[in-house]
């Protein structure tokens, strides 16, 4: 074990990953003799040249597609948005081709591609720099997601991302990158995807919550635990594939639901873990399910408002106190 | 200069092409065929000639188009004419339609329904081609329509900046469905936009397999000596409407007709003739051995089983095991 920051592990995974299969490199942008705009490729072009780490112009239509083609012609490319808002830019080739041309051309392709970067608030970087995307994704087939919340998980779960046969969209946090935690030394470590991590166990209330909300929602739990609320928090790791084993055998076990994430609210990963819940443990649950997201308004540049749009610590509360009818 | 050998393969696949193109509009018209079905007919000298000069690994992406380039580059009739069926022997097993054939064991990453969507993909054959370090090349064929859409103006930029074995063949045949080029286009000819990505651009009467054949290699070898990209355009024009059942209001039949009198295979026979590179009596009987193929691959496709609706999840995601 090792302990080391969110952003060292995924340069750490990404650097082994590339000394284990010569066939995977890193392209976007500033992310050669810059290292990433957060340090994430740092040192990547000094030990691994400018063939296979590739600062690209501005295109991100053209460099992700450049990704796909590559991925489709035999190499395992993990391509750096700067900013996950960035994936708008690249739609078509993230949802019409990467994800669909297994399915289009009968199996007979595989497209080995991973799509990462940083999302959400933190820095104040408003409307087109905070956006949290992660949901959008779940619901083209095809695609994986992915979303990390500790520096192990970042360091697993990326491993999986590179060694998956498919496009894996592998979503970081911005205010995650400085956390710190303990990763274990060995180059094959991986975080299997759709296997939820139950981060905290409880019997009175589940919390399903990702990326920088683990962290948030284990502020709150704290409170609640110290007014006797035993609180059972998942955090899924992926989103596709969902591991709602693990979220309804929670829910069988305390009867209750909260949903808790910085991506919007309607349509958010919530809604449909929310939903699911409901059918497969209808006659378990002794409260509506509650689910917390960003609300329907565009991430705001001052603090004050971005907090006020984002889930607080007490909202956190009072919606698992709603559930408990507290 | 075309070599014998080499005339005759273009002259056959031309053939199989236009064959092909006419029992599919038949099939169509009869309901055999169902969706959008985009005929090639008329730009068949485009697919022939540029993948003459092309090896098996050697990659391509084509177009919504793009029945032609398929069968060029991978000469299995049946199995395209199986996918238009939507047949289990198809390319793509059924999945895919006249839209998507795509067959990568032959170097086709694929046909592409949304326009300019493949030339991305065809810098990242060019990109895995240097990085694996072969002198493989990767041939993106567009229209003029796809030649207004961001991802060209970014990918030739992208495949000059990092010198990448890619060739850029647009095949404009004057209009984008119903809109004429001159409405949409801010240039005659599109070859000229290659000036801004500094990298040679041809234009060339798409309907001539020797034009087309001098620009091919000039730009093959750059892209096999490593020296980058070009791009060629490929003046040509559809004999049928942008799909099966296009109305056809932006041109008359005279407009029509006046094309077909430049027929692209009628044109090569000719010059085959003039240079005694075949008699007219082996000229025939290649058509009649094309066709022949085209309508084995039709009895194939139709007599091919439906794919069954069981296996309709199979494959949405690549399963270790089963990359197939």
């Amino acid at each position: 074990m090792a302990i080391k920051t969110y952003a060292m592990a995924i340069k750490d995974v990404l650097a082994e990953e590339m000394r284990r299969d010569k066939n995977v490199f890193v392209m976007g942008e500033d992310i050669a003799e810059q290292g990433g705009i957060f340090g994430c490729t740092r040192g990547l072009l000094a030990e691994f040249g400018p063939e296979r780490v590739r600062n690209t112009p501005i295109s991100e239509n053209a460099f992700v597609g450049t990704g796909v083609g590559a991925a489709c012609a035999g190499l395992r490319p993990v391509v750096e948005l700067m900013y996950m808002d960035f994936a708008y830019l690249a739609m078509d080739q993230l949802l019409n081709q990467a994800a669909k041309i297994r399915y289009m051309f009968g199996g007979k392709a595989k497209v080995p591609l991973v799509i990462r970067g940083q999302q959400g608030i933190g820095r104040g970087n408003a409307g087109q720099h905070s956006q949290s995307v992660e949901s959008l994704f779940m619901h083209i087939p095809g695609m994986k997601v992915a979303c990390p919340s500790t520096p192990a998980d970042a360091a697993g779960l990326l491993r999986t991302a590179i060694r998956d046969d498919n496009p894996v969209m592998f979503f970081e946090h911005k205010a995650l990158y400085a956390t710190k935690g303990e990763v274990p030394d060995d180059t094959e470590f991986m975080v299997p995807f759709g296997k939820a991590n139950i981060v905290k166990a409880g019997t009175d209330v589940t919390i399903v919550c990702s990326l920088l909300y683990v962290n948030r929602t284990m502020e709150a739990v704290g409170e609640l635990e110290s007014e006797g609320i035993s609180c059972e928090v998942i955090d899924p790791r992926t989103l596709v594939p969902l591991d709602m084993d693990t979220i309804v055998a929670s829910v069988k076990k305390t009867g209750r639901l909260v949903t808790v994430h910085e991506a919007h609210r309607t349509m958010g990963f919530g809604t449909e873990i929310a939903a699911s819940v409901t059918e497969q443990a209808f006659s378990y649950l002794d409260a509506p399910p509650e689910r917390l997201g960003a609300k329907m308004c565009t991430l705001p540049f001052n603090l004050g408002l971005e907090n006020a749009v984002v889930p607080q610590k007490d909202e956190i509360k009072a919606a698992v106190k709603r559930t408990l009818y507290r | 200069m075309i070599e014998k050998e080499r005339l005759i393969w273009i002259y056959r696949v031309m053939n199989e092409i236009r064959y092909f193109e006419e029992k599919a509009y038949t099939f169509f018209t009869q309901n055999i065929l169902r969706g959008s079905v985009h005929l090639y007919t008329g730009e068949e000298a485009v697919a022939a000639t540029v993948i003459s000069l092309l090896r098996q690994d050697d990659y391509i992406t084509s177009t919504h188009r793009g029945h032609g380039h398929g069968i060029a580059k991978s000469g299995d009739l049946k199995a395209a004419m199986a996918e238009l069926m939507g047949k289990e022997t198809g390319f793509c097993g059924g999945r895919g339609g006249s839209m998507h054939i795509a067959d990568l064991n032959k170097g086709n990453l694929g046909a592409n329904a949304i326009v300019g969507g493949g030339i991305p993909i065809a810098v990242g054959g060019g990109l895995a081609a240097k990085l694996l370090d072969t002198d493989r090349v990767s041939v993106s064929f567009f229209g003029d329509g796809a030649s207004n859409q961001g991802t060209f103006h970014e990918s030739l930029n992208l495949a000059s900046v990092w010198k990448l074995p890619v060739i850029f063949v647009c095949e404009n045949n004057q209009f984008a469905i119903s809109v004429p080029t001159w409405q949409s286009t801010s240039v005659k000819d599109i070859a000229v936009r290659a000036a801004g990505y500094d990298m040679p651009g041809f234009t060339v009467d798409g309907n001539d397999v020797l034009a087309i054949n001098d620009a091919m290699e000039k730009a093959l070898d750059r892209a096999r000596k490593k020296e980058g990209p070009s791009l060629i355009e490929c003046k040509t024009y559809r004999w049928k409407g942008h799909w099966t059942g296009d109305p056809e209001v932006y041109r008359t039949r005279d407009d029509v007709a006046a094309w077909m009198e430049k027929c692209p295979i009628r044109r090569l026979r000719a010059y085959m003739l003039e240079n005694k590179t075949a008699t007219a009596a082996a000229l025939d009987k290649i058509e009649a051995k094309a066709k022949a193929a085209v309508d084995e691959a039709a009895e194939f496709a139709l007599n091919s089983l439906e794919p069954d609706p069981k296996t309709v999840m199979d494959n949405v995601y690549c399963v270790p095991g089963k990359e197939a």
